[in-house]
């Protein structure tokens, strides 16, 4: 038995983890919105942002298709600035699984900062703290379990996607061949050793990581005064 | 001291509320805003910080423009010097009482005289849990950090909104104290919101009362009291004098306090512990001054007081009057029925004794 290519296994964490970092920084300020606002756009929004909860992989993977295509004007912009195509590659993959893994990273996080509620920014207004100051200072550790549930959430859910991937990305080795993409393969071609060792070790990945979730959900109990 | 005005010309609305307040409040000394709940006290004290924006209308606080709907200004609360103490103290969760009260100094207000955390810390007895969780203090002492933590951001204008509510009887008690003369111990000029007209009588001097969002009356907290009359601000005959007094004796077995009010010397039962010779302000309703005309013998209630009635209102609707009794003291008010009234044959001038059963303590 020889052990599967490890290239598929960095490859698939390093888009875990720039895709975690970026949904960071798009999310929070969207959960933010979405946990604040009034306005009457917020279940458009809301709807959205929960569509790749609901809509199979194959539908995303193939608009990206359309709209990354070299031929299609986003596709084409990307070419002339970058000089690389968005399609089967490694950048392409990054925006997919963005938009794919959003849900993860905006819903528990709205939710956190609709526990802490206004009252704290409130307190720390008064007391003299700016919006953003507030936000750092008292809504980011009131909300830290809903942080590290997203990022948790958003990081095993980008290692376990599969067919957005194979839609925009293909199966190139390096570039965006990840695990899911080397199981199938493995599977395909017969060699099922080397796709137990990577189904395994994803499923015990997986479960350790969402028993962490859990875990931290029952012993550190937000308290909101 | 500072003798600023707040000068609010307000307009508000949401759901099926509305607030319009105009008034020109004097900050030399501690403002109640009374009323019942749902009079839109707190709606008008977080406009005033700047949480609720109003419709239109204006806000200025010596010489300041905070809002000005026509002026387009609107100062975010962050930016207004003003401390607000919430009814349930929203202390932060994740820091201890020593970084909630740090929490405050770092983003004290700069152009004011910073008061430095130790003395405060100290004036409120809080040296034993600066290193404790805010979820293992009582609501007493969460309010007592709290009030701490407001006064250490250094604010111009402090508002309280009902600060006591969230607390039973005896936590109340505890933290009385350390709301009295604000401004006078901390330079401090505040808005005290209250629905209790023991808490008003307590801590304020003049008072600001709201009806159904309307200003009801502004005036001194005596005035407040004195026209307090089977109103429906308290839902129940409330009327009542204020009187000054001096604790000359306590009896611990009977539960018994002696206060000498400038001549009458009162016995009021129930009190708290007082030190001999404190000042105490002791509120004694109407309805607890019956009158007689002979020294009565034999009587359950211990406090009888010679006095001459000076004025009289009859209040032919309800069948009762008020009598307004002159002692060697005190004014005592006096609510009985016009049955009594004209049995006894009261007139103003007339020499009665005042019986008054209990002095509730103004706290």
């Amino acid at each position: 038995m020889s052990l599967p290519d490890a290239g598929p296994l960095w490859l698939t964490f390093h888009l875990a983890l720039v895709t975690t970092l970026v949904l960071l920084i798009i999310g929070t300020p969207l959960a933010w919105w979405l946990a604040r606002t009034r306005s009457r756009a917020k279940p458009f929004v809301e709807a959205l942002t929960a569509l790749p909860l609901v809509l199979p992989p194959t539908v995303l993977g193939f608009y990206l298709l359309v709209i990354f295509n070299p031929t299609s004007p986003i596709g084409a912009l990307w070419v002339d600035i970058t000089g690389n195509t968005l399609t089967f590659s490694f950048t392409g993959l990054v925006v997919a699984s963005i938009m794919y893994s959003l849900p993860f990273m905006v819903q528990p996080l709205a939710s956190a900062f609709e526990t802490v509620g206004r009252n704290p920014m409130e307190a720390a207004a008064s007391l003299g703290a700016s919006p953003l100051d507030a936000f750092f200072s008292v809504v980011v550790p009131l909300s830290s379990r809903g942080f590290l549930t997203a990022v948790i959430l958003t990081f095993t859910h980008t290692i376990g996607e599969f067919g957005v991937v194979l839609m925009v990305g293909g199966n190139i080795p390096g570039e965006t061949r990840v695990i899911s993409i080397a199981i199938y393969e493995h599977v395909e071609t017969l060699r099922y050793a080397e796709a137990h060792i990577l189904a395994a070790g994803l499923l015990a990945f997986s479960f350790v990581s969402l028993l962490g979730v859990y875990t931290l959900n029952r012993r550190y109990p937000v308290h909101v005064i | 001291m500072s003798s600023d005005l707040l000068d609010i010309d307000l307009h508000l609305s949401h759901d099926d509320f509305s607030l319009a307040v105009r008034a020109s409040i004097d900050l030399g000394m501690t403002t109640a805003v009374f009323g019942p709940s749902g009079s839109g006290k707190t709606s008008l004290l977080r406009a005033i910080a700047g949480f609720d924006q109003p419709g239109h209308g204006h806000i200025r606080c010596g010489g300041e423009t905070w809002f000005d709907s026509a002026a387009g200004i609107n100062i975010p609360p962050h930016k207004r010097p003003v401390g607000y103490l919430f009814q349930e103290g929203r202390l932060f969760s994740h820091l201890n009482v020593s970084r909630n009260l740090h929490y405050a100094y770092e983003r004290r207000r700069r152009d004011v005289q910073a008061l430095r955390p130790d003395p405060v810390i100290d004036a409120f007895d809080l040296g034993a849990l600066l290193t404790r969780q805010i979820r293992s203090l009582s609501g007493g002492e969460r309010q007592r950090v709290a009030l701490a933590r407001t006064l250490i951001s250094a604010p111009r204008l402090l508002l309280l909104d009902e600060p006591l509510a969230a607390l039973d009887y005896n936590r109340k008690s505890d933290i009385l104290p350390y709301l009295e003369n604000l401004p006078e111990r901390f330079a401090m000029p505040t808005l005290l919101v209250s629905h209790n007209i023991d808490e008003v009588t307590h801590l304020a001097d003049q008072a600001l009362s709201l009806k159904n969002g309307r200003v009801d009356r502004v005036g001194t907290v005596a005035d407040l009291v004195d026209s307090l009359d089977l109103d429906t601000n308290t839902g129940r005959f409330d009327a009542a004098v204020l009187v000054e007094g001096s604790v000359i004796a306590q009896d611990p077995r009977l539960h018994l306090t002696h206060v000498d009010t400038g001549g009458p010397v009162l016995a009021v039962p129930g009190l708290p512990t007082v030190p001999n010779g404190e000042r105490i302000r002791l509120r004694i309703r109407a309805r607890d001054v019956a009158i007689a005309l002979s020294r009565p013998q034999g009587l359950s209630i211990r406090n009888v007081i010679p006095g001459q009635i000076t004025d009289l209102v009859v209040h032919t609707s309800i069948g009762a009057a008020d009598l307004w009794i002159a002692t060697e003291g005190p004014t005592l008010r006096s609510r009985i029925t016009l049955a009594s009234v004209e049995e006894l044959d009261l007139t103003p001038g007339k020499t009665v004794f005042a019986l008054v059963k209990s002095a509730s303590i103004d706290s």
